[in-house]
């Protein structure tokens, strides 16, 4: 499989690219520090991926270099089969309160900016034929909660719009893989108290693998995280009003 | 961001203290204002605890990528969170294998230089920091620098072995070993008492790349010693299986057992059994590379066995001048005070390592696990106290109790050593962990 990867370099994405590069696919990796996508590559060349594993830099912020990147990561494939977007940005509802910035910016990234990197990459993916787009969402856009009222309506418009994007293309050979990963222990959510069925980022990465071959559109990870988000969206408003979850 | 609240941290004996870990995989970004890294936590007593006044360590788990690796000379580096377990994973079906693996393979490369890690080849292959050829670290001053046996010689020896005390070590460079095979052969001997077990493991060593007893320590008498000496080196390609071994079920302890589950009638009943278990003098074959290395790693959390107060492991390595009665003298303490050891573990010791306070010196070491109980600090004093006279000393990766006065009579001149290195490169002591409070005064 040939792969264009924005977020390798940390967390679950890190995990998944390591799984991938270890079966042999070929993986380009796209992201922002030069330095930080040279060091990820030489970990995945040794684990097994291509040597050397080529990048692209492609800024999540900086939206009129994704159509380039793409074709740039392309062009080194030599064609293209899967694009993975792990990338995207957290902070809990207090921070985003007490910076309007902050919370602008993480819209803007979470959502917009990811939903342009997606229509880049559907173009594509499109004139190859179809493949798989891997979308990191969230459990967060499920209901609106109150520890994460705006990060989870980001990734809520997230949600949505891959899941029109799969309505639209799927004949295409377009397949649209939404990942919803409950809480995940990495440093995106380091500092923060664990809940139960928290996850670890090699498990998760197994499933979501599983997930971008078998060409399933929505995943949960870990799986526990679909019978309770299924709970959570089921509660009525006077319960959710209530409770601090 | 907000401040999380401190959390309890704790060694693998369950010594712990209040605490806050910071984690992230830019490890050059976030260790700027931490005085401490810690990694997977194995050190058995305090030594990647953060002291009392400064809660805050480095965990350096997730910064874990491999940089380079030379197939051809083995030449390896890689950032200090990566754990040998996944090192293992990788590279040993390639054929490559850690020049020097301590007893469980959930330690990180940075742990394993900190706490200058010996493995059952100490007698032929030294230490792994004798394996190390360049460090990347961030020191006291702020400065992001590279030291090895060419570049900051002193900072490098008094890194290698120094329990972190000289600042953060980021990414580490070794040389790999071959292996013909993931197997080991082994060959097991029934050994009846102490001065036979230090022949044995002086004869073996020639011939065997990796040596380790086993000893009942609750036998007395003329049986003080017995046990049992395992040797083994790696199978040759074509005595062992084509398949690589499969790693097993690996069962995990969820609760603390209650203290009264290790007694001394049950701790007398398993050093029986397993004695009796070599029923032949001896006897040998291939098993797999994890059995013989980490046997204790296939049980998950083992050390909730020693319940909520935990254990400590009392390990001293006794000179070879001090003679051969100087083991049975140590383990005679152990049995008059009634301190009884759940497992306890003779190695000999080629040589002393590079680091200035590295643990090995010529001679034989013993390790005791030792249930925390109402009496250890005096159980640990009489031990020390013993050890000194021998001329011997401590290993600072196992230890919780050691008083600073029987630390700094031990140490002697390696210790003024390390000061001045220390002078040099922390003039501040910003570098600092419980266990450099207790033993170093800092």
């Amino acid at each position: 499989m040939r792969v264009a990867f924005l977020g390798a370099t940390k967390g679950m994405g890190r995990a998944l690219a390591r799984l991938m590069a270890e079966r042999g696919d070929t993986i380009c990796l796209l992201g922002r520090n030069d330095a930080d996508l040279e060091r990820s590559a030489a970990d995945l060349s040794v684990r097994g991926a291509a040597d050397p594993v080529p990048s692209v830099v492609c800024d999540l912020e900086k939206p009129e270099t994704f159509a380039s990147a793409i074709d740039a990561a392309r062009e080194t494939l030599g064609g293209l089969d899967a694009v993975v977007v792990t990338a995207g940005v957290f902070a809990t509802q207090d921070e985003l309160e007490a910076d309007p910035a902050l919370a602008e910016k993480l819209v803007r990234i979470n959502f917009s900016n990811t939903v342009m990197f997606c229509e880049a990459a559907k173009k594509a993916l499109l004139e190859e034929g179809g493949g798989a787009l891997c979308v990191f969402s969230s459990v967060a856009g499920e209901r609106g909660r109150k520890p994460v009222i705006i990060y989870g309506a980001a990734k809520a418009g997230l949600t949505r719009y891959l899941e029109g994007l799969d309505h639209k293309h799927h004949a295409d050979g377009l397949r649209v893989v939404t990942v919803k990963p409950g809480f995940v222990k990495t440093s995106m959510t380091a500092g923060l108290d664990p809940p139960p069925f928290a996850g670890e980022p090699d498990a998760v990465a197994q499933r979501v693998l599983g997930a971008i071959d078998r060409g399933a559109p929505v995943v949960y990870a870990p799986a526990p995280w679909r019978p309770i988000m299924a709970i959570i969206r089921a509660f009525p408003r006077a319960i959710m009003r209530r409770i601090n979850f | 961001m907000s401040e999380p609240p401190l959390s309890t941290l704790s060694g693998w004996g369950r010594h712990s203290a209040r605490g806050r870990e910071r984690l992230g995989e830019d490890l050059e970004r976030i260790s700027a204002d931490v005085n401490l890294s810690r990694g997977l936590g194995r050190s058995y007593g305090d030594a990647s605890l953060p002291p009392d006044d400064e809660p805050d360590v480095l965990n350096t788990t997730f910064a874990d990528r491999i940089l380079g690796f030379d197939e051809d000379t083995g030449l390896f580096r890689a950032e200090s969170g990566l754990a040998l377990s996944e090192l293992n994973r990788l590279l040993m079906p390639r054929g490559y294998f850690s020049p020097v693996s301590p007893g469980t393979k959930f330690v990180t490369l940075g742990g394993m230089v900190a706490a200058d890690v010996h493995g059952k080849n100490q007698h032929k292959d030294g230490n792994f920091g004798d394996h190390v050829t360049s460090l990347k670290m961030r020191v006291a001053d702020g400065r992001v620098l590279e030291c090895s046996p060419q570049q900051h010689p002193d900072l490098f020896r008094a890194t290698i072995g120094g329990m972190g005390l000289t600042g953060h070590i980021l990414e580490v460079e070794f040389g790999m070993h071959r292996i013909p095979s993931q197997w080991i052969w082994q060959e097991s001997r029934r050994i009846h008492n102490i001065d036979e077990f230090q022949d044995a493991l002086e004869e073996s060593a020639p011939e065997w790349p990796y040596t380790m007893g086993w000893i009942d320590c609750l036998a007395r008498g003329k049986n003080t010693g017995r046990g049992i000496l395992m040797t083994g080196r790696w199978a040759e390609a074509d005595q062992a299986p084509s398949r690589a071994p499969k790693p097993g079920f690996q069962p995990r302890l969820r609760f603390d057992w209650p203290s009264w589950v290790l007694s001394g009638l049950t701790i007398r009943l398993f050093n029986e059994l397993f004695y009796r278990k070599q029923w032949r003098l001896r006897s040998s074959g291939i098993v797999s590379h994890e059995s013989f290395y980490y046997p204790l790693d296939a049980i998950d959390s083992w050390n909730r066995m020693y319940g909520r107060r935990g254990f400590t492991q009392y390990q001293c390595v006794l000179p070879r001048e001090a003679g051969q009665s100087s083991a049975r003298r140590v383990l005679d303490v152990l049995t008059a005070r009634g301190g009884a050891s759940f497992l306890c573990v003779i190695k000999d010791f080629g040589r002393e390592s590079r680091g200035v306070l590295s643990f090995p010196r010529p001679g034989i070491t013993l390790a005791l696990d030792i249930a925390v109980r109402d009496d250890t600090q005096e159980l640990v004093d009489a031990l020390n106290e013993q050890v000194l006279q021998e001329g011997g000393r401590i290993y600072l990766a196992k230890d919780s109790f050691t008083r600073r006065e029987h630390f700094e009579a031990m140490e002697g001149s390696r210790l003024d050593e390390f000061k001045a290195i220390r002078d040099r490169w922390d003039p501040n002591r910003r570098f600092r962990s419980a266990q450099s409070v207790r033993l170093l005064g800092d």
